[in-house]
């Protein structure tokens, strides 16, 4: 059952994207961090994880992408959003988002644009995730 | 002997299935038109007759009922999101045996209130939310039922945040308040809400139907007729102490107006390499399909199986097929009755009602290529590997070609994602006990199941 005195997050690995390893690492650092997380796992569409959000009344939307096509797949994600009435809900994106030789400053911007309001980069710990989310979620000072 | 009388109050026909609980044998069946219109014991009383004629004076020690009279059980459902909460809600009402007459999601409009008015349910099951979730969508629908002029009791099953307040809402009428159909994301929670539903139709419904005043001879009216079919199956797939089932399987009842199907098995993803997508479904899962029957509905098969089709597997012209067609939807009665032209039509109309319906049951599987090579993706239930069908309805049963008409349930290459069974024996329901085995295995369940092993025809494989 869910306790609403914490923060809920919906998660998964956008497209047909089968990377199932970092996701559960996600999920238990998230959960012991004291999110509440709703895990959608791999190959999760954006529909998806709008509906989720809904029911769950989600405070967060963390999308995962590790197989270089999570440009394409992030897409229209905040504009459905919009449409679904998560108006302003944070999106975070992380993971090998994209594929070549960028600047990750370039990307996040790409990814800025599209909506999202943070993306990270591979490699990027547990940790600095949660730190982002806590800031954006305003729990300065809350264990979570 | 022991008698025990079963009783089934259809929509149409009253049909009562005498059996002898000592021996394990059905003694006799009897059908007479329902009654509900004026006394309902008209035609339970005309059906004794029959049935005393059929199988001389019987004392009966018991006598169970069930019933889809006067409509049967109707009921309208609202959730959040359609393919979450709202089928949560659908899925809980068809397996509780409910003729589901109103589906809604996200937030009631006033035309939506209009329409829920019109179609008079006998319950309304309100949902919505994940616990902890969203309130906002069932708190604002408590509050639009609120303001309906109606008396039908509301079933709340929704976000148990927001349980108490939709009561207060909702003051004045009656209201039941269960868990949540879906607690969390994905997990389904639909027993508890069923029960309620069940117990709402035995203390409220069948009374303000006029079933109540039947003769004392009965000790109650049980449950809907799907319900009891649902619980046959249910046993004859799994068995019970001292008895085994006959394993996993798929039933179905093409009926005049809408065809049902039934589905007892796991169906969840046989391999690695599948991944599962939406909401889990039940393990005794029920769907009805209103828009494909032999007669009323006759309309929806050739529109889902398409003209050519009908006329190709009937070996009629098209224009004749759209003549007999027509003249079928003004004769709802007309039976083919040796008439070879009407024999040819209902063995292609039937066949494309199994295959449009359980179709529509059984889950899909989609190929996609990854980096990690080609990966399946399921949604709904796996039934490929289940091995037994059960198959009833008039066109069905007073047909030469059941088997021929059945094997149109299984797995097909030309619609290769449909997960229905590969390769299946097929039970054939003669003389349509499944309800009443349904009533009888609440109280004699090992009975039931031999009774139905014997008296299901049994037609082997079908490839």
């Amino acid at each position: 059952m869910q306790n609403r005195e914490k923060k809920v997050l919906v998660i998964g690995v956008i497209g047909a994207d089968v990377h199932a390893v970092g996701n559960k690492i996600l999920y238990h650092a998230f959960t012991e961090a004291g999110f509440e997380v709703v895990n959608l796992g791999v190959m999760v569409s954006q529909e998806e994880y709008i509906a989720a959000a809904i029911e769950s009344n989600a405070d967060a939307i963390v999308v995962s992408s590790l197989y270089g096509q999570g440009e394409l797949d992030c897409r229209g994600l905040r504009q459905k959003c919009d449409e679904a009435g998560l108006k302003g809900i944070p999106l975070v994106v992380g993971g090998n988002i994209v594929i070549g030789k960028q600047t990750f400053e370039d990307v996040e911007k790409r990814f800025k644009d599209m909506g999202f309001d943070r993306a990270f980069p591979p490699g990027t710990a547990p940790e600095t995730t949660i730190e982002a989310l806590r800031e954006l979620l305003h729990m300065d000072g809350e264990t979570a | 002997m022991k008698a025990v009388l079963l009783i089934d109050f259809g929509s149409t026909y009253t049909k009562l299935t005498a059996v002898d609980v000592e021996a394990e044998a059905v003694l006799g069946t009897a059908a007479a038109y329902t009654t509900v219109q004026t006394d309902i014991n008209d035609g339970l009383n005309k059906g004794l007759r029959l049935l005393e004629e059929k199988i001389g004076k019987v004392e009966f020690s018991e006598c169970f009922a069930c019933s889809s009279a006067a409509g049967g059980l109707r009921m309208v459902t609202s959730g959040l999101v359609p393919e979450l909460t709202g089928e949560a809600a659908k899925l809980a009402s068809l397996g509780a045996g409910a003729k589901v007459v109103g589906i809604y999601a996200f937030q009631l409009t006033e035309e939506d209130l209009e329409k829920i008015a019109k179609s008079k349910p006998d319950i309304f099951l309100l949902v919505g939310g994940t616990d902890g979730g969203n309130t906002e969508c069932i708190l604002h629908n408590a509050k639009m039922l609120a303001t309906l002029d109606a008396d039908f009791p509301v079933v709340v099953a929704g976000n148990r945040t927001a349980a108490r307040e939709c009561e207060k809402l909702l003051a004045g009428k009656q209201v039941y308040i269960c868990p949540n159909v879906m607690p969390k994301f994905g997990v389904l929670n639909i027993e508890p809400t069923q029960k309620q539903i069940r117990e709402i139709f035995l203390n409220r419904i069948i009374q303000a139907k006029g079933l109540s005043k039947v003769s004392d001879l009965l000790s109650d009216i049980m449950m809907p007729t799907p319900a009891a079919v649902l619980q046959a199956m249910e046993l004859l797939a799994q068995g019970c102490e001292g008895e085994s089932g006959i394993g996993e399987l798929v039933a179905v009842d093409v009926g005049g107006a809408t065809t049902d199907v039934y589905s007892i098995a796991d169906g969840m993803p046989e391999h690695m390499n599948t991944v599962y997508k939406g909401l889990p479904e039940p393990y005794a899962k029920r769907t009805v399909e209103g828009d494909i029957g032999m007669r009323y509905s006759i309309q929806g098969i050739v529109d889902a199986a398409g003209l050519d089709e009908v006329s190709r597997l009937s070996g009629l012209s098209p224009e004749r097929v759209g003549e007999l067609v027509e003249d079928l939807k003004c004769h709802t009665d007309k039976v083919p009755n040796g008439d070879p032209e009407l024999e040819k039509l209902d063995y292609a109309l039937a066949s494309m009602a199994i295959r449009e319906a359980v179709t529509r049951h059984a889950g899909t599987i989609e190929e996609t290529y990854t980096m990690m090579g080609l990966t399946y993706v399921q949604s709904g239930k796996n039934l490929t590997n289940v091995k037994q069908i059960v198959v009833t309805g008039g066109s069905l049963i007073h047909t030469k070609r059941t088997e021929e008409i059945a094997s149109y349930a299984l797995y097909s290459p030309a619609q290769p994602t449909s997960l229905r069974p590969k390769q299946a024996d097929v039970w054939v329901d003669r003389t349509y006990i499944l309800a009443a085995m349904g009533l009888l295995s609440s109280h004699y369940p090992q009975t039931a199941l031999r009774i139905m092993k014997k008296e299901l025809e049994y037609h082997g494989n079908s490839k």
